[in-house]
């Protein structure tokens, strides 16, 4: 495109003093200068405060709480990782948000593969009302129903001798409440893949004689595995991040998800007086490096689900 | 939603028993779909039809206190004369409009910038996604202790700059609360919105931009003839998710500053009213009067689009 500017412009005008600045190499560097400052600077913008706790992650204490601040320490250590890492209250967020945030993504992908399916590859009546219906909810503010979920939880009588269990301040009040948004969510994504897929592979399994269950297991379902990944990703992300619910419905330590205990990390080094930043430091890149490293992995496939979800509608 | 509309992949021998076919596929169908369907009426729906409810009543969590009893509008009353109610209305608007304006355009030019061809752009991309994937929780926190007014990175920049001549209390300070809780927000979303921007760019056909260049214009040009109205669909998706997301805002309130008055925003005000002070039917009021805010702003966008589609 801009060879094409330049071709054009140099046949029409006479050759001018910028063109041949452009035409030698150290002219091309230099009229790409602010360019390429700017890539730098939004590179800087982006990764500047995961620098900086990591930075403080490895300052010792003395030199963490000095001024002038320290940019590069020079006296790395590990404490404050050894500190949050054998902290068994900060493992046992790490499990629990785990087990959450895993369950909630295994049960989405579950139904809401089957969703995808029905939505995706079939025709039927009142198919653009469900489709609508979960794309509302995929914009469904859930303040809205925090009260609601909240007396919920402590138990309800819903029918006969049905009552709804006591889930609050256990870790399965926060995997149904999650569905809220990693469902419709799933079934959104999951429809768009299913519905890209060609027909032939489908037509090819029924003539062999295969039920609609077996063409979904077997032909469809590793067709769309991709997406699958993503999308559970995604979900994935999406659960392990929440606070709202996870500040609202849990109460005791030991069932505290990851953003609920970086909040309330005390730590157990340091003095009284001074908040353990070091520590927290050291415990949000223990957190986040395996998201960061899930995303650089999957970028492409992530940008792919994030815009089939977004730019769909 | 054109796509919706795709024939289904009826194997052509099947045809001619059409509507036999045609009722066992829609009976499977909604086999299919009833899981999800059930949940999200467990899940949604019925709890939104409950908060509606509690809306009129007068419910404490601590139900033995006071018995319930319906109360007809008096939750609504209340809330139209509650001042701190008012307060993180305004709070959560002003923080809406400044995170949504700055992302965009920040997040135009970053997305601009990057849809050039250059070396590394791939990685460039990876890093653009790190922040929006890590939890807000934890961006809040890393931004807190950059913010810290002893110790914190950011007076030291601006002392080293002369741009401060003595370290700023930036969370404290109710004149400089609500700048710090918007940086945090624009640099954990900025680069996800370049990201969806970008994917809007990169489906433009190259073609356009050529044929304007061999017909003269320049790159300012090609970029609010073709550039801007093609983008026009990822523009708004954009903008209203963003909107929504920012409305709805608690994590980066709640970690900076708990629950400090005049440092709330809606979310933060109606989950404390709830789950800190107990009251569930004012709650759910406050939270049925958050909901219609949020649709406002819906309706509000999609007239929007229907006018200037005209």
């Amino acid at each position: 495109m801009t060879t094409a500017t330049e071709a054009t412009g140099a046949a029409i005008r006479p050759v001018s003093r910028s063109v041949r600045l452009r035409r030698s190499r150290l002219g091309r560097t230099l009229v790409k200068l602010p360019f390429w400052l700017l890539i730098v600077a939004i590179a800087v913008y982006a990764l500047f405060p995961f620098y900086w706790a990591l930075r403080s992650a490895i300052t010792p204490d003395p030199q963490l709480f000095s001024t002038p601040v320290d940019y590069f320490p020079s006296h790395p250590t590990w404490a404050h990782f050894d500190d949050a890492l054998s902290s068994s209250f900060f493992r046992r967020a790490l499990l629990n948000s785990t087990i959450v945030a895993g369950s909630v993504t295994l049960i989405s992908l579950a139904i809401g593969s089957l969703a995808a399916y029905a939505l995706g590859r079939f025709h039927f009546r009142g198919k653009s009302f469900v489709l609508y219906l979960m794309l509302s909810m995929t914009i469904f503010p859930q303040i809205a129903i925090l009260g609601a979920l909240y007396t919920m939880f402590s138990g309800f009588h819903i029918l006969g001798p049905i009552d709804f269990p006591k889930l609050y301040d256990s870790p399965w009040a926060l995997v149904f409440s999650y569905l809220i948004f990693t469902l419709p969510f799933t079934i959104w994504v999951l429809t768009s893949f299913m519905r890209a897929l060609p027909g032939d592979l489908e037509e090819a399994a029924y003539v062999d004689g295969a039920t609609p269950l077996q063409v979904f297991w077997k032909v469809l379902l590793p067709l769309i595995a991709p997406g699958l990944v993503t999308t559970g990703l995604l979900a994935f992300i999406s659960a392990w991040n929440e606070y709202l619910y996870a500040v609202s419905f849990i109460q005791s330590p030991s069932h505290y998800t990851v953003p609920v205990a970086i909040t309330s990390f005390t730590g157990s080094s340091g003095n009284a007086f001074q908040f353990p930043w070091g520590t927290v430091m050291a415990a949000t890149i223990v957190v986040t490096l395996p998201l960061i490293v899930a995303t650089l992995v999957l970028q492409r496939r992530i940008l792919a689900g994030l815009t089939a979800g977004a730019v769909k509608g | 939603m054109s796509s919706v509309a795709t024939p289904a992949p009826v194997p052509h021998r099947r045809r001619r028993r059409r509507t036999k076919l045609q009722r066992r596929q829609t009976r499977l169908a909604w086999l299919l779909l009833l899981p999800a369907l059930a949940v999200v009426v467990f899940v949604a729906i019925y709890p939104l039809g409950k908060t509606v409810y509690q809306s009129f009543t007068n419910q404490e969590f601590l139900a033995g206190l006071t018995p319930t009893k319906r109360v007809g509008f008096s939750n609504y009353h209340t809330l139209i004369h509650d001042t701190i109610f008012r307060d993180t209305v305004v709070l959560t608007i002003k923080f809406t409009v400044i995170t949504v304006s700055f992302e965009f355009l920040l997040g135009l030019i970053i997305a601009l910038v990057v849809n050039s061809h250059f070396k590394g752009r791939g990685v460039m991309r990876a890093i653009m996604l790190v922040p929006w994937a890590i939890p807000t929780v934890v961006a809040a926190k890393m931004w807190l202790w950059m913010l810290d007014d002893t110790y914190g990175v950011v007076n030291d920049l601006g002392m080293r700059a002369h741009i401060l001549s003595h370290p700023h209390a930036w969370i404290a300070d109710p004149s400089t609360q609500l700048a710090a809780v918007c940086a945090v927000d624009v640099w954990k979303t900025t680069p996800f919105v370049a990201l969806l921007l970008l994917a809007g760019m990169q489906v433009i056909p190259k073609d356009l931009y050529e044929a304007a260049s061999v017909d003269g214009a320049n790159q300012l040009q090609q970029f609010w003839r073709i550039t801007l109205p093609l983008l026009r669909p990822a523009i708004l998706v954009t903008l209203i998710f963003r909107t929504l997301d920012a409305l709805r805002v608690f994590d980066v309130f709640q970690v900076f500053f708990g629950y400090r008055l005049g440092a709330q925003s809606m979310a933060v005000y109606n989950q404390s009213t709830i789950v800190g002070d107990g009251h569930v039917g004012y709650g759910a009021a406050m939270s049925v009067a958050i909901f219609l805010i949020i649709s406002l702003f819906v309706v509000i966008y999609v007239t929007f689009v229907r006018v200037s589609e005209q």
